[in-house]
């Protein structure tokens, strides 16, 4: 089946979703997926990022499609026209979605773990407008602990389903899924830390926020100041592929390999992710390398790092030597006679 | 007067139970259907009576049936749409209140006709009463030999259930009703595939409306000519309109499709004119998801034409004229009424029944509301006003389900129509504060008040 994207042509296979023939032409006509995992069954179509314009049905029915189309959930025809970043419309739905999508998260990437590696950063730096035009409150959910692992941030939570899914597909039995409705839907395990699966840790590398993280790495480091390692070790229960994010000689993390779309090669499982943090449990193969413009790379040990010097201590030091020289006023002559009075 | 082919026996004392419904030619279709016909012939009839779904959309109900997938050799399920939850209809519970075995006779005709061995009547979940006057009517049907295995000796077997929702709008959207009656959280799922080929567990399934099901046995009856020679034009046979407002008559109508909106409204068969004779000011056709008439727009078209009770001719000049006959919530307002806070009360019911599944609609939906109740208290912008305009062009036709156009559309029609009003409320705040619904100057009389 012959489909054109923003007039790049590709043969594909019957039954490839736009998106995926997107992906194989690569570049800039990817359209963003926020909800659409290829690894899980189901996933896609609730974010409507991924908008597209369908100009040309297909030869045999040329019609452009009326509405935007979900290019993740749509199936390719043979003659095809599609239109991803040359459409204005196209544009126009993924600013709007993008507004959308921020309007109520938290915008707490400076004290959030996934900062550096979300998917809704990266949205919002191609999509996102400069301006904010909500002024109501944001709507917040109460603080809920929903395992020993993963720390749950509801606030940041877009509702890919992504978690929901990994958890009905890798694991035996799923614990936690989507309660309310509406503005109020929100992820939760209903009963309290229940989420013990050895497999459930892949919800953390799934999700595209900073809604699920790891509980070992909560606050250890950004995500740019780790070295990034591709590794392997002799694991019964999963592949035992990972990458380690290292600081020094330290592992601070271990997650599954993501590939440039961000999504995961192979899932691994909670012993590799959790509880093997020592570097001599695993054999490292070499770096782990990013897209280029990623800003995991600024810490990348192909390029010369200058030595970080640390003034603070000294401005310190004159600062409050300043303060203490206006604190004590010492122009004013001080007499005892005015103190008095 | 005119022709009733729904309400045609409601006054009969006791038309609830089955010997009076019996008495009175009811089941007569499914003898008629399932001796004399065969399903194809059924579907045949339907098709050439030009009957249109009655939910809303007004898609055709024997193309619908034609389009079921019947070589798969899956089991086939018909689905009745009982989830009637839009505001201001209210048509399918009188319907199901007071002649249940009409549905019940239209759902054994309508099963056969597609093939269908188990079929599911899904119900909101606050018509709690009328579940139970469903299941006796059921209870009944059986005991009677018109469910069970072999009907009337035939070889045809059905099993027909009432299930009742949990109290979602979403759950009207037939794929959300179809995860639902699965057992699932209603979420809408994303078409294609249509529920024609895989709908209930997998199976094809087709979904209708109460109102559609229940003009079945007449078509059956009658055959499909008799019924297209009904209404007028492509609005064929009749429909029940649920009217409401500052109407002297509220409550649910069939009209025959082709009178006239001023008839409708004014004549003592039907609403019986304005209540204290007040101007109307506004109307909201087919429930609260179409969009508001001005009241220059109600009695005529933007050409000047009569406006009918049609879905043509109510929809006729778009949306920027027009509006939709939708599912027959008839909501007249008079010039007491305010329009910014009939749309933020719209709003507000659309934001609580959003799923939350896709964004646009989960984050859009709330943001309506909270920049309406924002200008509706008086502590709104000009800017806000365009940005309503925005966010609902955002919403429209980028979700899944058709909540989110639901959602949009009577906000877009409110700024479209009634801009000044919203203007009023930024520029006088003192005034709209602390208001009830009602307001006691009418807009007409401070609208130079604003300069244009």
């Amino acid at each position: 089946m012959k489909v054109t994207i923003d007039g790049h042509e590709i043969e594909v296979e019957p039954g490839t979703s736009i998106l995926q023939a997107a992906r194989m032409i690569g570049g800039e006509s990817v359209p963003p997926a926020m909800c659409y995992y290829s690894k899980l069954e189901g996933t896609g179509g609730k974010c409507r990022a991924c908008l597209v314009e369908v100009s040309k049905g297909s030869e045999a029915d040329p019609r452009p499609m009326p509405k935007l189309m979900a290019s993740c959930k749509t199936g390719v025809m043979d003659g095809m026209e599609v239109k991803s970043i040359t459409s204005p419309r196209v544009l126009e739905a993924r600013k709007a979605v993008t507004e959308f999508l921020l309007i109520n998260h938290p915008l707490d990437c400076p004290v959030c773990d996934q900062a550096g590696e979300c998917d809704l950063q990266n949205l919002a730096f191609n999509h996102g407008k400069e301006q904010k035009r909500f002024k109501e409150d944001k709507r917040t959910f109460a603080p809920e602990n929903i395992g020993e692992n993963i720390q749950l941030h509801m606030n940041r939570c877009i509702l890919c389903y992504r978690c929901v899914k990994t958890a009905e597909q890798l694991t035996d039995k799923r614990v936690h899924g989507v309660c309310g409705r509406g503005e109020h839907a929100q992820i939760s395990t209903y009963i309290s830390t229940a989420i013990d699966n050895e497999f459930s840790g892949n919800m953390i590398d799934v999700c595209p926020v900073g809604a699920l993280t790891d509980k070992t790495f909560r606050f250890k480091s950004r995500v740019w100041f780790n070295k990034p390692y591709n590794a392997h070790r002799n694991c019964p229960t999963c592949s035992g592929k990972v990458t380690l994010w290292m600081f020094g000689e330290e592992i601070q993390r271990v997650t599954a390999r993501k590939d440039e779309f961000h999504e995961v090669e192979e899932f691994i499982c909670n012993s590799c992710r959790f509880d093997h943090k020592d570097p001599k449990d695993w054999i490292i193969e070499g770096p782990r390398k990013f897209e280029k413009f990623s800003v995991i790379n600024q810490n990348n040990y192909t390029t010369k790092l200058d030595k970080v010097v640390l003034n603070t201590e000294k401005q310190i030091v004159e600062g409050r030597e300043q303060d203490r020289n206006k604190i004590s006023m010492k122009a004013i002559p001080y007499t005892e006679h005015e103190s008095k009075e | 007067m005119a022709t009733k082919i729904l309400l045609d026996k409601i006054n009969i004392p006791g038309i609830k139970s089955y010997e009076v419904y019996r008495q009175n030619g009811g089941y007569a279709s499914v003898e008629k259907a399932l001796k004399e016909m065969t399903p194809d012939a059924i579907t045949e009839e339907v098709k050439a009576s030009g009957l249109r779904g009655r939910g809303g959309a007004g898609f055709p109900v024997g193309l619908k049936w034609s389009f079921i997938d019947k070589k798969s050799g899956k089991p086939r399920h018909l689905v009745c749409n009982a989830d009637e939850s839009e505001p201001g209809t209210f048509k399918d519970r009188y319907l199901m209140e007071h002649i249940p075995h009409l549905l019940i006779e239209g759902m054994i005709t309508a099963s056969y006709a597609l093939g269908a061995n188990l079929s599911y009547i899904y119900i909101r979940g606050e018509y709690m009463w009328v579940f139970k006057i469903l299941e006796r009517a059921i209870k009944e049907a059986y005991a009677a030999g018109w469910l069970g295995k072999n009907i009337l000796g035939t070889d045809y077997s059905l099993d027909l259930h009432v299930h009742c929702g949990a109290g979602a709008y979403i759950c009207g959207e037939e794929t959300a009703l179809i995860e639902s009656l699965e057992g699932k959280r209603g979420n809408p799922r994303i078409k294609p595939p249509f529920p024609a080929v895989s709908g209930l567990w997998g199976n094809p399934t087709v979904v209708n409306n109460v109102e559609s099901i229940s003009n079945v046995p007449w078509i059956v009856n009658n055959s499909g000519e008799a019924y297209s020679k009904l209404g007028l034009g492509r609005s064929a046979g009749t429909k029940l309109i649920s009217a409401s407002g500052h109407i002297r008559k509220p409550g649910v109508y069939e009209i025959e499709m082709g009178i006239t909106v001023h008839e409708f409204i004014n004549s003592d068969e039907y609403c019986g004119g304005m209540i204290d004779d007040r101007p109307i000011k506004a109307l909201v056709p087919g429930g609260s998801s179409v969009p508001i008439l001005p009241a220059h727009l109600i009695y005529k078209t933007a050409n000047g034409e009569d406006r009918l009770m049609t879905y043509e001719s109510l929809s006729d000049g778009g949306f920027e004229t027009g509006s939709m006959l939708g599912s027959g919530g008839f909501i007249v307002y008079n010039d007491t009424a305010c329009i910014v806070r009939n749309t933020w009360n719209f709003a507000r019911f659309y934001a609580h029944e959003s799923c939350g599944q896709c964004s646009p609609c989960r984050e859009g939906t709330g943001w309506l509301e909270k920049i309406l109740h924002r200008i509706e208290i008086g502590n709104g912008t000009m800017e806000d006003i365009d940005l309503l305009w925005n966010i609902q062009s955002n919403i429209e036709g980028n979700t899944i389900c058709p909540l989110g156009d639901a959602a949009a559309w009577p906000v877009a029609a409110a700024i479209r129509h009634f801009r000044e009003e919203f203007e009023y409320h930024v520029l006088y705040p003192e005034k709209v504060k602390n208001r009830d619904h009602f307001v006691n100057e009418p807009f007409s009389t401070v609208k130079h008040l604003i300069n244009k």
